[in-house]
C-alpha cells in the first residue's frame, strides 16, 4: 500500500473504502398506508408513508411494492406519482392488473406494505419547452415530472375513455386530452392531439404503452426532439440483479456487455434513440 | 457454537450462499446485505464470450413460485474477470463462478481462464433448462455428466462443484456419473422446467414458452432429491430450491446438504441470506448444537 503524499491517507486502502461504502440510495421500508381511493374503473390512488424513500424520489422512479401474500414471491414494480417531502410520502397510482395489485387495491389506511426503492433511474430534466406525454397507467409518472418541470409545458394525456388525474395536470400547465372514443379532446391518440392542436416542442417526456412510445420515438426522430421515455418490463428482483427486465439496445451496454439494458437499473427512463423496442 | 463448513478444502464462515443466478455477481444486492456476512456468494454463470439470453417476457410469478428463462445472459468471461471478481474480493466471503458453455471446450475454456484468479470453487451449470444447447443437454444424460466433469477436473485448478437437474427420471444416477467423473461435490437442485400460459390472450406468458420453475413451491422436492443423493454418493452436497427462510435450510442441511444456496428469496426479501444466518444460528443454540456438522444428513 502506497501513502499519498498530498491527502496523508492510504491510496487502495481509500479505493476499496469508497466502494464498499457507497452511499445507500435503496431503501427497504415496512410503510402505512395514508389513504387510498379508487380514481376511475380499477385505478387506484394510494399514499404511502415512506420516510426514506420520499427523502430521495426523484419524478420517473419507480418502486417494488412487495405483497402480503407469501404465494406471490414477486414485488410489483409501480411508478412514483407524486413524492411529498414534506409529509414524507409517496403515490402510487396503479391499475388492478392481477392477484397482486387487486391485494393492494383492498387494503385500507393504516395497513401496512413492504416496499423497496427508489429503483430506476427517473427522468433527466431538460430547460426547453417541453412535451409530457402520458397514456393510460403511463400517465400518473408524469405528474410528479409536471410539478418539478420549471419551464414550458404541454401535458399531453391519452386515454382509452374514462379520464383520471386530469385536474391534477391543469395545476401544472395546459393540458390537452386524446380519448379513443373521442369522449374528450382529441378522437384518437396522443399523437394525433398534438398535430391536431398544432404542438410543438423540444424534448419530449414520455410514459405509456409500447406502440405510443414507437411512435413518439418515430415523432421524435422526424422532427429532431431530444425523446426520453420510460419503458416497462415484467421484472423480479427490481434492483438490477436476475437480467429479467432488459430492453435491447443501440449499442453495446456497458454493463452487459451485450445489447441489453436493465429496465430496472439503467432504466426504466432511456434516450428513446438507444433503445429498440 | 461452530457454522464453519468445510467444503472440499475450502472453509466457508457458514453455510450459506446465494444460488447463482438471483443474485449476480453480488453488487446490487451489497446495498441490501452484508456480503462479509455470507458463507460465499455463487455468481450468474459466465461463459467464455458474452450471451444475449432470452427474449422478454423472461419471468412469471406462479403459485408459490416463479418462472425464469433468461437464457444466461452474461458479460462474458474477460469483463467478468475485470470487473466482478475484483469487487467480490473486497469482501470476506467466498467466491463461486458458476460456468456455463453450450460445448464442452466452451466450459473448459472459461475453467482455464479462471484458474489463475482468486476464485474459490467452480460449479458447473450443467442443468439450465431455458437454452437449447449446453445446459441441460448434458445433465440429462449420465455418460455426458460424467464426461464433462472429467474433461473439466483434467483444466480446473479450483474444487468443481456440478449443478445438477431435477427434470431427470433418477437424480442420483447424475450425481454419482459426476462423482464418477472427479466432482468435488455436486449442487442441487436447478429448477423444475414449467409452463403458463395467459388464458385471456391464449398465449405463452414466457416468450421462451417454457421456463424453469423455482421458489416455495418445489422445496419438497429439492429435500427429497437432496436427501436420496446423499445416500448416493459420498461428495458433499450443496443444497437448494425454495429455501425461503432458516427452517427450509435447516430442513436441507438435515437432508444431507453440507451447504445451502438461496435463490427465488432474495426477490421476495433482498436482506433474506443474512437473516438465513442468523436462523440457523438460532437453531443451533436452541437446540444446543455446537457444530453444524451434526445437522448435516441428521434426519433420522
Amino acid at each position: 500500500m502506497r501513502q499519498n503524499v498530498s491527502t496523508g491517507v492510504f491510496v487502495e486502502g481509500l479505493k476499496v473504502e469508497r466502494l464498499r461504502k457507497k452511499m445507500q440510495t435503496k431503501f427497504e421500508e415496512m410503510v402505512s398506508i395514508i389513504r387510498q381511493e379508487e380514481i376511475a374503473d380499477d385505478i387506484y390512488s394510494m399514499w404511502l408513508g415512506a420516510e426514506q424513500i420520499a427523502a430521495y424520489a426523484k419524478a420517473g422512479q419507480f418502486v417494488s411494492v412487495y405483497s402480503n401474500d407469501g404465494s406471490r414471491l414477486l414485488p410489483r414494480p409501480i411508478s412514483i406519482c407524486e413524492i411529498d417531502r414534506e409529509k414524507n410520502a409517496i403515490r402510487l397510482v396503479y391499475r388492478i392488473a392481477g392477484k397482486g395489485t387487486a391485494e393492494f387495491s383492498g387494503m385500507r389506511a393504516g395497513m401496512q406494505l413492504k416496499v423497496v426503492g427508489p429503483l430506476g433511474n427517473g427522468f433527466t430534466k431538460r430547460d426547453k419547452k417541453a412535451f409530457l406525454i402520458g397514456g393510460g397507467i403511463g400517465i400518473p409518472p408524469m405528474l410528479q415530472l409536471a410539478k418539478e418541470l420549471d419551464c414550458e409545458k404541454q401535458m399531453v394525456l391519452g386515454y382509452r375513455d374514462e379520464l383520471f388525474l386530469t385536474d391534477e395536470f391543469e395545476a401544472f400547465g395546459k393540458v390537452y386530452l386524446a380519448t379513443e372514443d373521442g369522449s374528450a379532446g382529441t378522437k384518437g391518440n396522443v399523437l394525433d392531439a398534438i398535430r391536431e392542436n398544432g404542438l410543438t416542442a423540444d424534448v419530449i417526456y414520455a410514459c405509456g404503452p409500447a406502440p405510443m412510445l414507437r411512435a413518439l420515438k418515430e415523432y421524435a426522430q422526424e422532427n429532431g426532439i431530444e425523446c426520453w421515455i420510460s419503458m416497462e418490463e415484467r421484472m423480479a428482483c427490481g434492483i438490477g440483479a436476475c437480467l429479467a427486465c432488459v430492453c435491447k439496445s443501440k449499442n453495446k451496454d456497458a454493463h452487459s456487455n451485450v445489447n441489453n439494458k436493465r429496465i430496472c437499473k439503467e432504466g426504466p427512463v432511456f434516450l428513446a434513440e438507444e433503445v429498440e423496442f | 457454537m461452530n457454522m464453519k463448513v468445510d467444503l472440499c478444502g475450502v472453509t466457508l464462515k457458514n453455510p450459506v450462499m446465494t444460488a447463482s443466478g438471483t443474485f449476480g455477481a453480488g453488487e446490487e444486492y451489497s446495498e441490501f446485505v452484508d456480503l462479509n456476512k455470507l458463507g460465499a456468494v455463487v455468481t450468474k454463470g459466465v461463459a467464455n464470450v458474452p450471451w444475449e439470453g432470452n427474449p422478454t417476457p423472461r419471468v412469471a410469478e406462479v403459485y408459490g413460485g416463479m418462472l425464469n428463462a433468461i437464457g444466461l445472459q452474461n458479460p462474458g468471461i474477460d469483463l467478468f474477470i475485470e470487473r466482478d471478481i475484483p469487487f467480490l474480493k473486497q469482501y470476506d466471503t467466498k467466491i463461486i463462478v458458476n460456468v456455463c458453455g453450450h460445448t464442452t471446450e466452451e466450459y473448459v475454456e472459461v475453467v482455464k481462464r479462471l484458474a489463475e484468479q482468486p476464485v474459490d470453487m467452480l460449479e458447473i451449470n450443467i442443468s439450465c433448462p431455458n437454452v437449447k444447447e449446453g445446459g441441460i443437454a448434458f445433465g440429462q444424460n449420465p455418460k455426458l455428466v460424467e464426461d464433462i466433469t472429467r474433461e473439466i477436473k483434467k483444466y480446473a485448478a479450483q474444487p468443481v462443484i456440478m449443478k445438477l437437474s431435477p427434470n431427470v427420471t433418477d437424480i442420483t444416477e447424475m450425481a454419482r456419473a459426476a462423482e464418477a467423473g472427479g466432482a468435488d461435490a455436486v449442487s442441487l437442485i436447478n429448477t423444475l422446467t414449467g409452463m403458463k400460459i395467459d388464458i385471456n390472450r391464449r398465449k405463452f406468458v414466457l416468450a421462451n414458452k417454457t421456463g424453469g420453475m423455482s421458489g416455495p413451491a418445489v422445496h419438497p422436492v429439492a429435500v427429497r432429491m437432496v436427501y436420496q443423493t446423499a445416500q448416493a454418493v459420498r461428495i458433499p452436497i450443496i443444497g437448494m430450491g425454495g429455501i425461503m427462510n432458516a427452517e427450509d435450510a435447516i430442513e436441507m442441511i438435515l437432508a444431507g446438504a453440507s451447504a445451502v444456496s438461496v435463490g427465488t428469496a432474495n426477490f421476495t426479501n433482498p436482506k433474506v441470506t443474512e437473516e438465513i444466518v442468523e436462523g440457523i444460528a438460532a437453531y443451533m443454540e436452541k437446540y444446543h448444537v455446537n457444530d453444524i456438522k451434526e445437522l448435516v444428513g441428521a434426519v433420522v
